[in-house]
């Protein structure tokens, strides 16, 4: 404890010296909270940016060949560039940034009990590669050819020679971008592993750890073990891009499947990545405002663990129809329906916490519930695709499309709204309006839904992803199938839409939010011990001490149903 | 077994698009399998789910009840349902393997044989002309038009020229990425008379979207017409010439067929 408020008092000394100017306080931060709040605020840019390509591409679709209003007419090229980029941002630039590396930095030392991450300046690199890394993926629009269309996955040769694919500058410039987010990321995950495992506070065991920060730290190993497959695959891609190398050149002694196993390697892991940190997200919310204990807390760990060794055992499934050998199908059929089981574990538990609760529907608790709702049938939709049976099908759909939007968009959007709206109040002191939050969500639920049904109707249909321009394949032009792709396409307005109304509210609510206290939710917790907003160094003084594990709300003889971590106990 | 388990189900793929080949019934027999098993827990599960939601909502002066969720009887709320899922993935996994096995890994006998190219942004299709052998001089090849026909055991072998392309047929419920430097083979057997999408499925540069063909299923009469109206590629020099000549082994076997 001794170390620890020396530690603390270093801080202290530190800020009686010298008052931070604008640049060292909010550019060149090393605190933890600050480069939380650089990832969240890019990573909600960079969303605006994804948001508006996906408007682009639906209007298109909707209406081919008409002029979109705020952009003009679509080329064939472009259209390409719109749809390769709104994956790889919304993957790369959103999902990561905003739920692994805003939300790891920002929860983690502060649930953690300790003043900052033990690497406070390899984060801050993380987060200036990141950035320059957003500013190069920018860049790329705007060069000779424009952006990078090959699709998100980039297979060569597609990817690997500007006579394919007619972005001699995009290509490689994409390729850079990724490489070094991954780098970026690498770097975070190294100082979450090693914080959560060296910088806990006093008292707190292993499974007193809030199951976020495990689930952050799971995603991290995840991402260490499989990108470096994928970064040799990069610079084996680059090489063949700039140097003509034939890594993934059949005619030169390459093979372009070798790519699409590199990539995948990584690709599947990494759903699992950005899925992590989104169901610790909805674990914390929910437990707090079901005011319930996290049902099989212990369950739900060890299944997460399970999770990951066996999410690298079914990047093939991606395969089964590109040319590797069909009786592998048998093996990566067999490992993707399995994976459905901790999947569902961890659900079933969640479901299972509302039994015996005492529900309050606040904004963040409405987002956490449809997370686990809308997740579900992400999930459940796996199933038909895992099946390499019906994948000869559905492979490359419309309803591998509205798969995996039922999970992304929970992931990273669903369970980011929760999060904001449930931390809010620790990272400006202010809560957020809940009238506005519940129309926002609300509103963004019922359009999401309204998106991505008629998606999975066209795909079972034999609607193909990727194309421009339904109305040059008679069996996909009837007005019925246009129709759904209207519908889906209002819908995604109506969706862009509402977010103007969580971008209102998220400004305002910083000025004339209501104020609140530590522990506006009265949640359990060690980052609402620290004052809203946390300052430089998170608990001042005297660091926090852990005496029981994080979910004990409800406890019967107690007078209130909750019961903070850090709580003595009373003399007896 | 697919013949008898399809008077069962509710064929939601046939709804949508019909089956032209002779393995579709057996995929829209798997997709209905798994709609029946999936759907069914899914329902349950979200309507337990929206169940709790309601019945434990806030009410003034509840407390909720602590309840851990390690003792044995409490994690089996957990543990039946997974094993129930388990058992729910074996039943899919078992005819996922014999469609699986039937689609893609036995490739009956041929009765004919059609070669497809796939290239930037066009798909090329060689017909054995009237002597019923792929890759001689009376050969008819046609871009963006496949004739087959009805009721004919077919063998294709799949080719690209240059980047990766996906030859997608869905009335067929079939699909097979094309990978340059290699010739895949594959098989259908068309079953139904008329006029069907090709879509290309995997995105191959900037007019993906519009790489397009017809395939058309027509009696032997028809397909006799239709080979009659067009020019064989000719002599064995001159088929050469509009192949490609990046593939030397595929450009062999024609020469000595």
């Amino acid at each position: 404890m001794a170390e620890v408020t020396h530690v603390d008092g270093a801080h202290d000394a530190h800020h009686e010296h010298h008052k931070p100017s604008f640049w060292s306080k909010y550019v060149f931060s090393t605190d933890h909270k600050m480069i939380a709040l650089q990832y969240m605020f890019t990573g909600m840019a960079m969303a605006l940016i994804g948001g508006y390509f996906a408007y682009v591409f639906r209007m298109q679709l909707a209406f081919p060949g008409a002029s979109i209003p705020f952009f003009g007419t679509l080329s064939p090229a472009a259209y390409n560039s719109l749809v390769t980029n709104h994956g790889t941002i919304m993957i790369f630039w959103v999902a990561m940034p905003v739920l692994i590396a805003a939300m790891g930095n920002f929860l983690i030392p502060l649930m953690i009990g300790c003043d900052d991450m033990v690497f406070p300046r390899v984060n801050r690199l993380s987060y200036q590669i990141f950035l320059l890394s957003a500013i190069i993926l920018i860049i790329s629009f705007f060069v000779p050819g424009g952006g990078f269309g090959g699709a998100w996955t980039a297979y060569p040769p597609l990817s690997a020679k500007a006579e394919f694919n007619a972005t001699p500058f995009g290509a490689p410039m994409w390729l850079i971008a990724v490489t070094l987010e991954i780098v970026a990321f690498l770097l975070g995950g190294i100082n979450f592993i090693t914080t959560v495992m060296n910088a806990r506070a006093k008292g707190m065991r292993m499974y007193d750890i809030p199951i976020i920060v495990w689930m952050i730290v799971i995603a991290s190993i995840l991402f260490m073990c499989s990108v470096g497959p994928l970064i040799a695959g990069a610079v084996m891609l680059l090489f063949d891009q700039t140097l003509g190398t034939g890594f993934f050149d059949g005619t030169a002694g390459g093979d372009p499947v070798l790519w699409q196993h590199l990539f995948w390697f990584f690709g599947h892991p990494e759903v699992y990545v950005v899925l992590l940190p989104a169901m610790g997200i909805v674990g914390e919310i929910t437990c707090t405002f079901a005011r319930k204990k996290l049902f099989a807390y212990k369950l739900i760990l060890y299944s997460t663990i399970g999770l990951g060794i066996l999410s690298f055992f079914v990047w093939a499934h991606h395969q089964f129809i590109s040319g590797v050998d069909p009786r592998a199908a048998y093996l990566f059929t067999t490992t993707t329906l399995l994976i459905s089981i901790p999947v569902a574990i961890v659900l079933f538990a969640y479901i299972a916490t509302l039994y015996g609760g005492s529900i309050r529907f606040t904004t963040a608790m409405l987002f956490a519930l449809a997370f686990t709702g809308e997740f579900l049938l992400g999930g459940v939709t796996g199933i038909w695709l895992g099946s390499s049976g019906v994948d000869v099908y559905l492979h490359d759909t419309y309803f591998v499309l509205a798969h995996f939007h039922y999970t992304f968009v929970p992931i990273a959007i669903i369970a980011t709204f929760a999060a904001v709206y449930y931390w809010y109040p620790k990272m400006f002191g202010r809560k957020m309006n809940e009238t506005w939050g519940k129309i926002h969500f609300w509103g963004t639920i019922v359009s999401f839904n309204g998106i991505f049904i008629p998606l999975f109707i066209l795909g079972a249909g034999g609607q193909h992803r990727r194309i421009y321009n339904f109305q040059h394949y008679p069996d996909l032009a009837g007005a019925d199938m246009q129709d759904m792709r209207v519908f889906a396409t209002l819908s995604l307005i109506v969706m862009l839409a509402f977010q103007v109304i969580f971008i209102v509210n998220f400004f305002v609510s910083l000025k004339r939010g209501e104020k609140v206290g530590n522990n506006p939710w009265k949640a359990n917790t060690l980052e609402w011990v620290a004052t809203s907003p946390a300052p430089h160094g998170n608990f001042g003084a005297t660091m926090p001490e852990v005496y029981r594990g994080p979910y004990e709300f409800s406890v019967e003889g107690r007078e209130e149903d909750y019961w903070p971590q850090n709580e003595k106990p009373s003399e007896s | 077994m697919f013949d008898f388990l399809d008077r069962f189900m509710p064929g939601i793929l046939e709804m949508l698009l019909p089956r032209a080949s002779e393995y579709a019934l057996q995929i829209d027999v798997l997709f209905d399998i798994i709609t029946i098993l999936v759907g069914f827990w899914f329902v349950l599960v979200l309507g337990y789910f929206f169940y709790l939601i309601f019945r434990y909502r806030y009410r003034p002066g509840l407390k909720a009840e602590y309840i851990t969720g390690e003792t044995h009887r409490q994690k089996q709320a957990i543990e039946i349902p997974h094993l129930l899922i388990l058992a729910c993935d074996v039943l899919i996994i078992v005819p996922t393997f014999l469609v699986w096995y039937n689609v893609k890994i036995d490739i009956p006998p041929a009765e004919e044989e059609v070669r497809i190219v796939g290239q930037q942004w066009a798909w090329t299709f060689h017909h054995a002309g009237k002597d019923g052998v792929l890759g001689t001089p009376d050969d008819i090849v046609s871009v963006n038009e496949l004739h087959l026909k009805k009721d004919r055991q077919y063998t294709y072998h799949l080719e690209s020229r240059d980047v990766m392309h996906s030859f997608s047929v869905p009335v067929f419920r079939l699909k097979q990425d094309a990978v340059p430097g290699r010739v895949i083979s594959g098989h259908f057997k068309p079953i139904l008379s008329g006029e069907w999408d090709v879509q290309c499925a995997e995105m191959c540069g900037i007019a993906h979207g519009i790489m397009a063909a017809r395939v058309f299923i027509e009696t032997e009469e028809e397909h006799n017409t239709w080979l009659a109206a067009n020019t064989p590629v000719g002599s064995s020099d001159e088929y050469v010439a509009t192949n490609d000549s990046k593939n030397s082994e595929v450009k062999e076997d024609r020469n000595n067929g």
